[in-house]
């Protein structure tokens, strides 16, 4: 059967052509499209997830600050204890711009892992790019990490990191880790409608990810025989290592670091969305 | 047929050919433990699913279609593949206009939000703009009937005012084509008779309309084409009493069993 030109629209709301999906993947062009033309539902369905677990009260907010904060405290006393001591301000400064943009790409993947599964009836009943799902999880876990920006001047303030115009460079690593945020929630979705048990899984990968990731300790802890590695093979080597560079150093990190961060960003997105598309058909029936 | 007015003359909805197949699985919780206790048992628990097997039809603007048949012969899955939801295994499906559906019975898919929300957000995926959203929002609240509850979480809505509010939405979406699964057993005998009124105004508008019903007399009532579907094949089109006729002979049940059901 040879495809019209009107085979266009598959969203959209006047002729609509449904055939059998090429290798389970839907058009792109329009599919992307209608991402594109239906991102208010996203962004409404951020907001109203928000509404309804309470972000919006002003201890909900301050929890979403305190949370990470705690924990910066806490590993700040674990690896002064470790470490025998000696690790001072600047080193908090550097543990808490680490702990807030890892827990930032997490919370992308724990919100995007439940983002299919709890739409529920709206999969059943409209037909609309499931993608929206997880990238409105992904707007929700990035308003969330917000109000930790302004905490991060604060500390860094207090512990005196050099201010310096690098800082800015940050911002090109914080969007290479959202890229990859939103490619992995769109992973861990697909695996949660497959498996149920995800997301009770996902805090402990999560876990051992931040452990061994330069975020507890600085890139250049890592023992020489695990720097190549650790820099090809952990997404968040080059992106952690690089936004610390930036933000708390004040210095330009190494061109290798932009570029392994951009391979990862988008390799994750593309894997992960793809996988995603190719399987949203099912998601009507395995809900 | 009350219309041909159509831009060109095309159906409403051609369906050619169309087989639905999915798999899906049996477990009532699918997870990792499980997945690996059946591998090493050497089972498996995903079975294939031949919903809809080789169906084809045309419907005509201004039709409004009963869909009939037995639990299991495929109505729903039928219906989502109208609806664009489950795409078809093979086969193509043509339709033209504005789809509006209501399926599996429901709108509010988060129980901790408002029925207003659960609104505004379903219309946002099925594409409409935020003001027209926003200006349904109030009507379908009158048409639904339930007040103030409309701002209230959806948990606390009894299950008549959320079958009232589903089939309110599906109504108000100004919808070319309207899908309707089993939904006018929502409701007292009050909101049935305004439902009924509601879509023989949308059918005046020559829209075209499906309706899957296990009440035959509503078919009967409300539509003017019926097919039946078994095991995932179609058995009959034609007049509803006609196929209804053959379809009650076929489960040698009389029309009295299932009069409780009507309208």
């Amino acid at each position: 059967m040879s495809q019209q030109v009107l085979d266009d629209d598959e969203f959209t709301s006047q002729f609509h052509v449904y055939e059998p999906h090429r290798a389970g993947i839907p058009p792109i062009g329009p599919y992307v499209r209608e991402v594109w033309r239906r991102r208010e539902f996203a962004a409404e369905m951020s907001r109203a997830s928000m509404r309804a677990a309470n972000t919006r009260t002003l201890f909900g907010q301050l929890w979403l600050v305190l949370n990470p904060l705690l924990l910066a405290l806490v590993y700040f006393l674990l690896v002064n204890v470790l470490s025998g001591g000696g690790r001072g301000k600047e080193f908090f400064a550097h543990l808490t711009a680490g702990l807030f943009a890892f827990y930032y790409v997490s919370a992308c993947m724990a919100t995007g892992a439940g983002s299919v599964i709890g739409a529920g009836k709206l999969l059943l009943n409209t037909a609309f790019p499931r993608l929206l799902l997880p990238l409105s999880a992904v707007r929700t876990a990035f308003y969330r990490f917000l109000p930790t920006i302004p905490v991060y001047l604060v500390i860094a303030l207090w512990a005196g990191v050099p201010w310096s115009p690098n800082m800015l460079v940050a911002v090109y690593f914080l969007l290479c880790m959202t890229v990859f945020g939103a490619g992995m929630a769109a992973f861990f979705a697909t695996l949660q409608v497959y498996f149920r048990d995800t997301s009770s899984f996902l805090p402990y990968v999560l876990r051992i990810w931040l452990y061994l990731s330069p975020i507890l300790y600085y890139t250049e802890d890592v023992p020489e025989r695990f720097q190549t590695l650790s820099l090809y093979l952990n997404p968040f080597y080059s992106m952690m290592g690089g936004y610390g560079d930036a933000l708390v150093r004040g210095t330009m990190p190494p061109p290798e670091l932009f570029a392994i961060s951009a391979v990862w960003a988008l390799l994750a997105f593309g894997v992960g969305s793809l996988w995603f598309m190719s399987r949203e058909r099912d998601f009507a029936v395995r809900i | 047929m009350i219309s041909l007015s159509g831009s060109n003359g095309r159906p409403a909805v051609s369906v050619q050919n169309a087989s639905v197949t999915y798999r899906t699985t049996f477990e009532r919780v699918p997870t990792f433990r499980n997945a690996i206790v059946r591998f090493g048992r050497g089972e498996r628990a995903v079975r294939e699913i031949e919903a809809v097997k080789n169906v084809s039809f045309d419907v005509p603007r201004g039709t409004s279609m009963g869909i009939i048949g037995a639990n299991g012969a495929g109505k729903s899955t039928l219906m989502r593949a109208m609806a664009g939801i489950l795409p078809p295994t093979s086969g193509r499906i043509e339709v033209t206009g504005r789809i509006s559906t209501l399926l599996a019975l429901g709108v509010g898919f988060n129980a901790n939000l408002s029925g207003r929300e659960n609104v505004v957000l379903g219309g946002l995926a099925a594409g409409l703009s935020r003001r027209q959203v926003n200006e349904r929002a109030d009507e379908i609240a009158d048409f639904a009937g339930i007040g103030e509850f409309m701002d209230a979480p959806m948990r606390t809505y009894s299950s008549g005012m959320f079958s009232r509010l589903a089939f309110a939405v599906a109504v108000h979406m100004e919808p070319d084509i309207l899908m309707i699964d089993e939904a006018l057993s929502a409701g007292d005998a009050q909101f049935k008779r305004k439902a009924a009124d509601k879509m023989k105004q949308l059918m005046e508008s020559a829209r075209a309309m499906f309706l899957v019903s296990h009440a035959l007399a509503s078919v009967k009532e409300l539509c003017d084409e019926a097919i039946w579907l078994h095991k995932g094949t179609l058995m009959m089109r034609g007049a509803p009493p006609d196929v209804i006729a053959a379809y009650t002979k076929f489960l040698e049940v009389g029309e009295e069993s299932f009069a409780f059901e009507d309208l």
